[in-house]
């Protein structure tokens, strides 16, 4: 059931947020044996939380949220909860404080099931390289959940949580979501506050929401959304997220990239897929627009520059000195900080330290680092010049359906490729959120919606006239 | 030279930690922030930032409109996050220049960054530790780097800069600046190159040195192991090296035979600044009086020697208090005496008041100097005006003339005979009338009391 649905049913008083709670523990017992979504479960502070929300129902002082279940990828610092960034590097590590985004969901009632699997510090698209298990996908559970928030969209499409938060730096939220069949949206940059993010690469990392409808996926990123004095790259601009929802897309102009229909590996059955979804779209009133990206093939080298360039300095912390894993076994703090790090970080992470370290320095800054930053220019202006032409941009999310367990690990360069379709707009920092749109090879696809910067209310308002117009409905995956 | 300076703030450079004073507990002036826990951002402190570009402006720099982050790369236990956020390529400002006596010491840069914390070792040497710990107090404390070129020829220079940097810095109340307690650390680059050729020689830096005394010795040793150095072939090796008090001399600390790669790029947590030029005019129309200004005009204005408007008007609180003792109707030459003679040296300093009470005193001959100090001395201590401490100790000279005539006609009735003795010519007669006038009235203005009976007698 949606938010909305749910809201009903508690705001009446017809199911308390306790019992909701104890049906969503009951799924999560029953479903989560085989997908693996949650790494930890916090149900002691849930009951707490349900409790309150009870309460709150029961005085009238209930937020829009109250008793709502939601899934916190294990990337997001809540306090007291332990949280490791699906690393080794961090286990045991319970932040002394809350983050910002997620804070905000506990004001409005929202009660925390647990923590959500993912890659290790974000670093993947299958949740393969969690260091502590991978996650399977609801809808068949030998093949990935995609990632990096595998953990949360599982959880959503599994029916273990009402929505799910993620992070996406360059399509850890919306490829996940196309791959499990659910709503998954990544801000503007700026537009929710990062504080209380493990940060992975600064400069392109959101939190967002998953959801089984994009109402409800308004409701969360409006609740998560504004200015926050403890991040200062969360833009102060009104939060007008919901604004003309339910609009439709008459006389709008949806432009459709060529280059986004022509990438490496594109699946027949997803384009096939994506192009009933633009015959929808264009039924409901939209006009469809010819536009292109023409740097689109620079953006996966500038994004896997600049991605590991900035991890490569965010993961400096991670020296085993004041929290997590510390090897004591050492000569000295070079030996132990070397110990430390070899046997706390996996490969792909270890990997990504190593390229950023590479591209920052002395000699190779210029050709690496400063060449990415001038691509990342480009692929905005590509951004900019199409969006002259049209409100929206409307593509496939990911080039192809989930993938089996195992079949992309030996080879990294595959695994890049399957956020081609999503990182330029995390290197524009654009809003863009994934919607179903039917099914390959009886595999969900997700049709992505990218707005212009500040526009979440436009990509919303794309995807939601895409909901209704084509009757879509998040079905909860059965879990055999 | 490179200036360290803590600017005056109440928080910490990235986070809202107070300041922690010296003695704190370790650990204590911490958050999250500081403490470099995953998930957390910095947040830029304004007064900062407010701090580092009045001194921008007081040294004469240039301040671009735009200016940015960054962070320098490095491990090591006191720096938590694993770089530092300094700035690099696009400094809050360049190209300024401070007057140090008949000198221009160009500066090349002021800008601002982060302090690290402190390590603390068990045991007395680094390398034969058994055990270390990490006191983050200090973590994340704002720092203006202040880089000079290289314009200072020698030890008494460097010092003269350093001090007169330090003068500035409390002048416009950017710092504290005080040296013993680590707000100002003086980080010089020495090299040597003989006479008459223009290639400098190869620098070392030095480090901890902790106060103007010691940054002339230690600059005075190094120039002299260097030149040594040369004499004897061995040449100068690239390296900083550190300042010990206690053996007085330099050690090396860590060569410099690999550049460290810091990897500085911009740090993506922080937008850019882009300074407002309103606000940069406002802070420069808010600059009080600089130094050296103050020199140029105290010498015009009160006629003060050179010598003397130099020693005032490098503290701003000396300066403060000679120009509020003048317009309180103390006489500037002697006001500037007594500032220099007595306040200066003394320590405790006493108010506007308070001090031109005393030199009115002292110059209308109403007390002698010796009482000055005494009262200048206790009206500090005590809190309670000259006037009153005059009185009490019977220090004021009675200098009216109709209150002195009344006495002295008394005087003359009393001695009849040595008055008569006087008028007949007697002129050593007076002695005893004065010796019986004193005795009669030890407060008398002697001079004016003299001139009385002699006018009287005639």
């Amino acid at each position: 059931m949606t938010i909305s649905e749910l809201r009903h049913l508690l705001d009446d008083r017809e199911l308390s947020a306790q019992e909701l709670l104890g049906l969503h523990l009951e799924r999560i017992d029953a479903a989560d044996g085989d997908v693996k979504a949650f790494l930890r479960l916090t149900t002691a502070n849930a009951a707490e939380q349900a409790q309150a929300a009870d309460r709150a129902l029961r005085d009238g002082t209930a937020g829009p949220l109250a008793g709502i279940p939601m899934a916190v990828k294990d990337v997001l610092c809540v306090k007291g909860v332990e949280t490791t960034a699906g690393s080794q590097i961090l286990k045991g590590f319970k932040p002394p404080y809350t983050g910002t985004a997620v804070q905000r969901l506990f004001d409005a009632g929202a009660v925390m099931l647990g923590v959500t699997n993912c890659d290790e510090f974000a670093m993947g698209s299958s949740t393969e390289n969690s260091s502590y298990f991978p996650t399977h996908n609801p809808w068949s559970l030998d093949r990935v959940p995609g990632g990096s928030s595998g953990g949360s969209a599982a959880a959503v499409a599994a029916g273990e949580a009402t929505f799910s938060l993620g992070s996406d730096t360059g399509g850890s939220i919306r490829q996940p979501a196309a791959l499990c069949g659910v709503i998954g949206m990544k801000p503007t940059y700026g537009r929710v506050s990062r504080y209380g993010l493990i940060a992975f690469a600064s400069s392109l990392d959101q939190i967002g929401p998953f959801t089984r409808s994009v109402e409800d996926c308004a409701l969360i990123l409006q609740t998560m959304a504004g200015h926050d004095p403890l991040d200062s790259t969360c833009a102060d601009r009104p939060n007008d997220v919901t604004r003309g929802l339910h609009d439709g897309v008459e006389k709008m102009r949806l432009g459709v990239p060529r280059e986004y229909f022509e990438v490496e590996g594109m699946e027949p059955g997803v384009r096939l897929a994506i192009q009933k979804a633009l015959n929808t779209l264009e039924a409901a009133g939209a006009e469809l627009v010819d536009v292109s990206l023409p740097h689109t093939d620079y953006g996966l080298a500038a994004y896997y520059i600049i991605a590991p360039a900035e991890c490569s300095s965010n993961l400096a912390r991670f020296d085993g000195v004041r929290y997590g894993m510390s090897e004591q076994d050492a000569q000295n703090i070079t030996d132990a900080y070397m110990k430390t790090r070899r046997k706390g970080f996996g490969a792909e992470v270890r990997r990504r330290v190593m390229l950023g370290t590479y591209a920052l320095s002395t000699g190779y800054y210029d050709a690496y680092y400063l060449k990415a930053q001038k691509v990342r220019t480009l692929i905005k202006q590509d951004f900019d010049d199409a969006f002259a032409h049209c409100d929206a941009i409307v593509s496939g999310t990911s080039p192809t359906v989930a993938f089996p367990i195992g079949s992309r690990t030996q080879d990294p360069l595959s695994m890049y490729l399957c956020d081609v379709l999503t990182l330029g707009g995390n290197l524009a920092g654009l809003p863009g959120i994934s919607v179903p749109c039917g099914m390959s090879e009886g595999l969900p696809v997700g049709l992505q919606v990218l707005a212009p910067q500040w526009r979440e209310d436009i990509a919303l308002r794309v995807a939601r006239a895409y909901e209704l117009a084509a009757d879509m409905r998040v079905e909860v995956a059965l879990v055999d | 030279m490179e200036v360290h300076v803590q600017p005056t703030t109440r928080t910490k450079m990235f986070c809202s930690c107070a300041i922690a004073p010296l003695n704190a507990p370790p650990n204590t002036h911490t958050c999250p922030v500081c403490l470099g826990l995953p998930g957390v951002l910095p947040v830029i402190n304004k007064a900062a930032v407010e701090a580092c570009l009045k001194t921008a402006l007081a040294l004469s720099c240039e301040i671009p409109s735009h200016t940015k982050f960054d962070r320098k790369n490095y491990m090591y236990p006191d720096l938590p996050k694993g770089y530092q956020i300094s700035q690099y390529d696009l400094p809050m400002s360049h190209d300024g220049h401070l007057e140090v006596g008949e000198r221009r010491v160009r500066i090349r840069r002021v800008h601002l960054e982060e302090d690290t914390g402190k390590l603390v070792h068990a045991g007395d040497r680094l390398h034969k530790a058994w055990e270390s710990f990490v006191d983050l107090n200090r973590a994340g404390v704002p720092l203006m780097e202040i880089v000079s070129e290289p314009d200072i020829r020698s030890a008494e220079e460097a010092r003269d800069y350093a001090m007169a940097l330090r003068t500035l810095l409390r002048t416009i109340g950017a710092s504290e600046a005080d040296m013993e307690k680590g707000q100002l650390r003086a980080e010089p680059n020495i090299s040597v190159r003989r006479t008459g050729t223009a290639q400098l020689g190869v620098k070392t830096e030095l480090k901890n040195i902790n106060s103007f005394r010691n940054l002339q010795r230690a600059i005075d040793f190094e120039v002299k192991r260097q030149i040594e150095a040369l004499e004897s072939g061995h040449g100068v090796v690239q390296e900083t090296r550190g300042w010990s008090d206690a053996e007085q001399r330099t050690f090396p600390q860590r060569t410099k035979e690999v550049a460290e790669d810091y990897r500085y790029f911009p740090e993506p947590d922080l937008p850019p600044l882009e300074l407002d030029p309103t606000w940069i005019e406002e802070l420069r129309r808010g600059l009080p009086e600089l130094p050296e200004a103050r020199r140029v005009r105290l010498v015009a204005q009160y006629a003060l020697p050179l010598h003397d408007a130099s020693l005032i008007a490098a503290e701003r609180g000396l300066a403060d208090l000679f120009e509020g003792a003048v317009r309180a109707g103390a006489d500037a030459r002697p006001a500037a005496n007594w500032i220099i003679g007595e306040v200066a040296p003394g320590g405790s300093v006493p108010t506007v008041t308070q001090l031109a009470d005393v030199v009115k005193l002292v110059t209308s001959g109403s007390i002698t100097r010796d009482q000055g100090r005494e009262v200048l001395a206790e009206s500090i201590r005590s809190q309670r005006s000259a006037g009153e401490l005059v009185a009490e100790r019977g220090f004021a000279q009675v200098s009216d003339e109709s209150a002195l005539e009344a006495i002295v006609r008394e005087v003359i009735a009393t001695n009849s005979k040595a008055a008569a003795d006087y008028q007949a010519g007697k002129k050593q007669a007076l002695g005893a009338l004065m010796a019986d006038l004193k005795k009669k009235a030890p407060q008398a203005n002697p001079k004016v009391a003299n001139e009385i009976l002699q006018k009287l007698l005639q």
